[in-house]
C-alpha cells in the first residue's frame, strides 16, 4: 500500500489489518503517555484545499501522537479557481520533504492526480475529495461498527474479524456523499450488507452496479431491523439551488431519524453520523444524544484509524503490508 | 509551372494509377499521366500502395487565434492540419475577441492565407460574444472577404429557442448553416463527465445524454418549421443518432458530425482522472460509441469533424474539475477513422473521402475543396499509407499543444503527402514550407 | 531517519529472528531439555538477585519473549508459594518504538498487556529469546518509559549471540553463543512452533 486513495482499493485482508492496527493504536491512547516515537523524523503535510477543521485536527493529532512533524497547509479558496495550482503546491511541499501528504480537496480525484503526477514522492492519503471518496471515514466507521457489533456480540476480541453478516443502513444525500461511496465499498469488502436510503433525487444516476441495495422509504428499511443506521449530513449549501427536495420539513418527516423511529429499532442497533450534524434536519436531538449514538466515539476512533493508516503507509519499507520478514 | 507526378497511387483505395498535377489542377490520370509528365518535367512522387484522397476538410477546428496564442496560432494549427492530411479547416469563432464581426473573421482568414498550409475558413459567431442573446452581424461576415458560410457559438449552445429560430431563418439569406453545439445549459450546470455508472462511482457531476438530445430534437423541429439548414456538431449519444436518423427520414435538412474521439474512446477512460480525457461533449459509453459508428457508416452522420481543441499545458496539468475541456485532433483524425471504421470493415476509403472531405466541403459551401479525383479538378490531395502504424507522441506533433488523448497509443495509417492547390504542404510525412517549392 | 548498519554493512540487524522451516544444515545449540534447565536456572537467579519475588514482574518482549516470560513465571511460582504466576507476567510490543521501521516491512502490531499490579515501583525483568544488536531491548526500555516508572529493569535472554550495537547487556543468560554475523539463530518454542529447540543456521541470513 503506497497511497490510501479510495476505500475500494483495499482488499478484505488489508482493511482488516488497518482495523487491527487501529485497535492496537487505540490501546496506546488509553495510557497516560499517548505519544509514540514511531514516526519521529517523518514529515506529514496536511494539505487542505477545503475547510474541514475536524478532519484536519484528527489527522494532525494522529500524526503528532506518532511523533511525526506536522505541517498544516491551508490553500482555501484556491481549489478549482485558477490561482494556486495543485501542482505548484505539491512541488513546494515536496521541496519541504513531505513523507506523506494528507489531502482534502473539493475536486473529485485530486488525490489521484497528485499520486499519479510525480509531483510528490510521499504517500498520498485522501482526506476527502469532492463527492468521491473519504476512505479514513469509512475505516473509522467500520472500526466503530466492529467494536460495537462484532466484538461485543460474540464476546471475543474482534481482532482479525470483518463485518460479515451485519446490515448497515445509510440514509441521506448519497448523491453528494463521499462518505456513502467509501462506506458502500468498504463495508461490502468487509462482508456487511448495505442499504442506501434517500429520496430519488439524491441517488446518483448509475448507482446500479454499486454493491448495495437502494430504497426510497426509510420506515420500511428500519422495520427490517438493521444493525446500524448511518445518517448522512444534508449539506444545506448544496441544497440551496438544487431543489432536491421540497422543504427541510418534508425531508425531516420522510428521512430524519427521530425518537419515534429510534424506538422501533432493535435494542442492539447503533446510530452513526460522520458529523457535523444538522440537528433537527437529518437527526433529532433525541437520536443524536441517545445511548445508541456512537457519534462522539467515532471522533476518537478517527484518530486511531488515522494513526494506523499513517503507520502502515509510512513506517514500513515500500513492500506490501501484512508480509512478515 | 509546377508539376508533380504521383506514381502508383490508389484513388479512394481502388486500382493504382498515376496522377499528374500541373498548376494546381489534376492534369491527367492513368497511362497518359506519365507521358504528359515527360513534357512537363514533373517532379515524381512515389505513391506506390498509398491511398489517394481529396484533401481533407475539417468543419470544426479551434485555432485559438486571436487571444489564446499560447495554445495555438493559425500558423501552428495550419501546420498540424497539413500534417493530418487537411487542405481546408474551419476556424471556430470562440476566440478572444470572439469572431462575431467582419473584422475578426477577415483577420483570421488573412492569417490563414499568410500561413499558407491550408485554406482557413473562419466560422462566425451566431450571437454577439457567444452570449446567446443577440444575433451577431451574420450578413456582414457572410459578405466579407472571409465569405463565412458556417455560423456557430460552438463551446456554447444557442439555448434560447427564439434566438435559434431567428438564426436559422436569417442564415437562409446567404445559404449559410447554423452549426449547433447541442448542450442544454441547465441540465449540464457544473457537469464534468457523461452521467452514468462511471460518474456515479467517481463522484463527478454528470452530463446527461438527454442534455444533448433535447437540443438536437428541438433544433431539427425548428429547422423543419422554418425550412432551414441545420448542422449538429459533435453528436455523441445513441439517442442523438436516432433523432437525426428520424429527422432525415422526415426530410429535414439536417447534417450531423461526429468527432474521432467519440468514435474511439469511452467514459471508462475517465477513471484515472486524467484531464486529457476531459472534453465537451464528454466521452460517452461503449453503447454510444457503437451507435455513432453505425450512424457514420449508414450516412445518418454526414461528416467527421475533429473538434481540435488545443489547450496550454497548465490547463490540463491539474485536478479534473479545474481542467479545460478539449482534445487536439488534427494530426490523429484520419488514423482514428481508419482504426474505427476502415480497419473494422465498416467503411471504404471512398466513404472516408465522403465524410472527411466531400461532406464537410458541401456543408461549408467550399467550392474548390472536396472535389472528385478527376482531370480538371483542383489538386487538393492527400496521400495516406494505410499499412503504416505509428505511436502518437504529443511532443512531436506540430500543434502547439500536447493535450491529445491518443498519446502513447499505436494507430494505423500515416499521411505521407498533402497537396494544397497543386503545391505540396507535406512530403514524406514532413512539412514543406510554402516558399520552398 | 538514518538506520544504523551492522559491521558487514548489510543494514540493521533485527533482534527477533525470522520464522522459517528448519533447514538441513541447522545445528542444534540447545535441546528442549537444555532449554528447560536454562529457564529453571534463570528463574533461580532472578530470585537470588532480588532476594525473593517481592515486586518482581516479568515482561516478555513479543513475540517469543511472551511464552518465555510465562515459563519463567511458573518457575518462580514453583519456588515462591505466594507468587501467582499469571499475575506477574505481561507482554510488551515494542514495534512502535523501533528505530529501524523504515527498513523493515510493515508489521502487524501486537498488543501490550501489563501485569495486574502495573509496573510502577516494580522490578521489571524483560524477557526475550535472542540478544543480538540490542536494538529491540533499547526499544523495550523506551516503551517501558511511556508505560510507567519501574524501580529497576533487568534483562533475561535465552541466547546471547553477541554483535551488540548498543551498550546493553543481559542480567540473566541461558547460553552465550559466539556467532558469525551471517549465521542465524532460531529459537523454536512449543507454544508457537510446536517444539522447543535453539538452532544455528550457518547458511547466511535469509530474507
Amino acid at each position: 500500500m503506497k497511497h490510501l486513495l479510495s476505500a475500494g482499493d483495499l482488499s478484505r485482508d488489508e482493511a482488516v489489518l488497518i482495523l487491527d492496527t487501529a485497535a492496537a493504536m487505540a490501546a496506546t491512547q488509553e495510557r497516560a503517555i499517548k505519544k509514540l516515537p514511531t514516526l519521529r523524523g517523518r514529515t506529514v503535510v496536511n494539505l487542505f484545499f477545503e475547510d474541514s477543521t475536524r478532519t484536519r485536527i484528527s489527522f494532525e493529532t494522529a500524526a503528532k501522537r506518532l511523533s511525526a512533524d506536522v505541517i498544516n497547509f491551508s490553500a482555501r479558496g484556491s481549489s478549482v479557481s485558477k490561482g494556486e495550482s495543485l501542482k505548484d503546491t505539491a512541488l513546494t511541499l515536496q521541496a519541504m520533504g513531505a513523507d506523506a501528504v494528507v489531502i482534502r480537496h473539493s475536486a473529485s480525484g485530486a488525490p489521484h492526480v497528485l499520486a499519479r503526477s510525480g509531483w510528490t514522492r510521499g504517500a498520498v492519503l485522501n482526506a476527502g475529495d469532492g463527492t468521491h471518496q473519504h476512505p479514513t471515514q469509512a475505516l473509522l466507521d467500520a472500526f466503530t461498527l466492529r467494536r460495537h457489533l462484532v466484538g461485543r456480540r460474540h464476546g471475543t476480541d474482534a481482532a482479525g474479524q470483518d463485518l460479515a453478516g451485519l446490515h448497515v443502513v445509510i440514509v441521506g444525500d448519497v448523491l453528494h456523499s463521499r462518505v456513502a461511496r467509501s462506506n458502500v465499498e468498504l463495508l461490502h469488502t468487509l462482508g456487511a450488507r448495505v442499504t442506501l436510503v434517500a429520496p430519488p433525487t439524491l441517488v446518483p444516476v448509475g448507482v446500479e452496479p454499486w454493491t448495495c441495495e437502494v430504497a426510497y422509504g426509510l420506515d420500511d428499511v428500519l422495520a427490517t431491523g438493521p444493525d446500524a443506521v448511518m445518517m448522512l449530513r444534508i449539506q444545506r449549501e448544496r441544497m440551496a439551488d438544487g431543489g432536491f427536495f421540497p422543504s427541510p420539513r418534508e425531508y425531516t418527516r420522510s428521512y430524519g431519524l427521530d425518537a419515534r423511529r429510534l424506538a422501533r429499532l432493535p435494542e442492539h442497533t447503533i446510530v452513526l453520523h460522520p458529523g457535523p450534524m444538522n440537528r433537527g434536519l437529518e437527526i433529532s436531538a433525541d437520536a443524536a444524544d441517545s445511548p445508541r449514538a456512537v457519534i462522539v466515539e467515532q471522533v476518537g476512533n478517527g484518530v486511531a484509524v488515522r494513526m494506523a493508516a499513517l503507520y502502515l503507509l509510512l513506517a514500513g519499507a515500500d513492500r506490501p503490508t501484512g508480509e512478515t520478514e | 509551372m509546377t508539376a508533380y507526378l504521383l506514381t502508383g497511387a490508389r484513388p479512394l483505395g481502388e486500382e493504382s494509377t498515376d496522377v499528374l498535377v500541373v498548376d494546381g489542377q489534376i492534369a491527367a490520370l492513368g497511362a497518359t499521366a506519365a507521358d504528359t509528365a515527360v513534357d512537363t518535367a514533373a517532379e515524381r512522387v512515389d505513391a506506390t500502395g498509398l491511398v489517394l484522397l481529396p484533401g481533407l476538410v475539417d468543419l470544426h477546428t479551434h485555432l485559438r487565434e486571436p487571444g489564446r496564442e499560447d495554445a495555438e496560432t493559425v500558423a501552428s494549427g495550419s501546420r498540424a492540419a497539413a500534417l493530418g492530411g487537411y487542405t481546408c479547416v474551419h476556424a471556430m469563432a470562440n476566440t478572444s475577441p470572439v469572431a462575431d464581426t467582419a473584422g475578426v473573421v477577415e483577420q483570421v482568414w488573412q492569417l490563414g492565407r499568410d500561413a499558407g498550409y491550408v485554406d482557413v475558413r473562419p466560422v462566425g459567431a451566431v450571437t454577439v460574444g457567444l452570449a446567446g442573446e443577440r444575433l451577431a452581424e451574420l450578413g456582414a461576415m457572410a459578405q466579407s472577404h472571409a465569405a463565412v458560410r458556417v455560423f456557430s457559438d460552438d463551446g456554447r449552445c444557442v439555448a434560447d429557442p427564439v434566438v435559434m429560430r431567428r438564426a436559422l431563418e436569417y442564415a437562409k439569406a446567404f445559404d449559410a448553416v447554423i452549426a449547433q453545439h447541442a448542450q442544454e445549459p441547465r441540465l449540464t450546470a457544473h457537469a464534468q463527465m457523461h452521467e452514468g455508472v462511471v460518474s456515479a462511482e467517481l463522484g463527478l457531476a454528470g452530463w446527461p445524454a438527454v442534455a444533448e438530445e433535447a437540443i438536437v430534437a428541438r433544433d431539427v423541429l425548428l429547422a423543419e418549421h422554418v425550412g432551414s439548414r441545420l448542422h449538429v456538431l459533435h453528436l455523441s449519444t445513441a439517442g442523438s443518432v436516432e433523432i437525426v436518423r428520424w429527422a432525415k427520414t422526415r426530410g429535414i435538412d439536417v447534417t450531423a458530425e461526429a468527432t474521432p474521439h467519440h468514435l474511439y474512446l469511452t467514459d471508462e477512460l475517465v477513471r484515472g482522472y486524467d484531464p486529457r480525457f476531459k472534453v465537451n461533449p464528454p466521452l460517452r459509453t461503449a453503447v454510444d460509441v457503437e451507435a455513432v459508428r453505425a450512424g457514420l457508416a449508414d450516412g445518418t452522420i454526414d461528416i467527421v469533424g475533429t473538434d481540435h481543441a488545443p489547450h496550454p499545458r497548465e490547463d490540463k496539468d491539474c485536478e479534473w474539475a479545474a481542467a479545460a475541456f478539449g482534445m487536439t485532433g488534427l494530426e490523429t483524425a484520419l488514423s482514428v477513422v481508419q482504426a474505427a471504421m476502415v480497419d473494422t470493415g465498416r467503411m471504404t476509403w471512398a466513404d472516408v473521402a465522403r465524410v472527411m472531405s466531400v461532406g464537410p466541403a458541401r456543408i461549408g459551401r467550399v467550392a474548390d475543396q472536396g472535389r472528385p479525383l478527376a482531370v480538371g479538378e483542383p489538386a487538393n490531395l492527400t496521400l495516406v499509407d494505410p499499412a503504416a502504424r505509428r505511436t502518437v507522441l504529443p511532443g512531436e506533433q506540430a500543434t502547439a499543444s500536447v493535450n491529445t488523448p491518443f498519446a502513447g497509443m499505436e494507430l494505423p495509417g500515416r499521411v505521407v503527402a498533402t497537396f494544397l492547390h497543386g503545391r505540396p504542404t507535406v512530403l514524406d510525412g514532413r512539412l514543406v514550407r510554402p516558399g520552398d517549392r | 531517519m538514518v538506520a544504523p548498519s551492522d559491521p558487514q554493512g548489510r543494514g540493521p540487524v533485527p533482534d527477533d529472528q525470522p520464522r522459517q522451516n528448519p533447514v538441513d544444515d541447522a545445528r542444534t545449540i540447545l535441546t528442549a531439555d537444555d532449554m528447560a534447565r536454562a529457564l529453571v536456572r534463570i528463574g533461580h537467579e532472578i530470585l537470588e538477585r532480588n532476594k525473593g519475588a517481592d515486586d518482581v514482574v516479568l515482561l516478555g518482549v513479543l513475540t517469543r519473549g511472551g511464552p518465555l516470560a510465562r515459563r519463567l513465571a511458573r518457575v518462580v511460582a514453583d519456588v515462591e508459594d505466594q507468587v501467582d504466576a499469571d499475575a506477574v507476567v505481561g507482554v510488551l510490543d515494542v514495534t512502535m518504538h523501533r528505530d529501524d521501521l523504515a527498513d523493515q516491512p510493515t508489521r502487524a502490531l501486537g498488543t501490550t498487556s501489563l501485569p495486574r499490579g502495573g509496573i510502577d515501583s516494580k522490578v521489571v525483568v524483560l524477557v526475550d529469546d535472542v540478544l543480538y544488536s540490542g536494538r529491540t531491548i533499547r526499544a523495550a526500555l523506551d516503551a517501558l518509559n511511556d508505560l510507567g516508572r519501574p524501580r529497576a529493569v533487568q534483562l533475561a535472554v535465552l541466547v546471547d549471540r553477541g554483535h551488540r550495537q548498543l551498550p546493553i547487556r543481559a542480567d540473566y543468560v541461558g547460553k552465550n553463543l559466539p556467532t558469525a554475523a551471517d549465521e542465524r539463530v532460531r529459537v523454536l518454542l512449543a507454544e508457537t512452533d510446536g517444539r522447543d529447540a535453539v538452532l544455528l543456521d550457518s547458511n547466511g541470513r535469509q530474507r
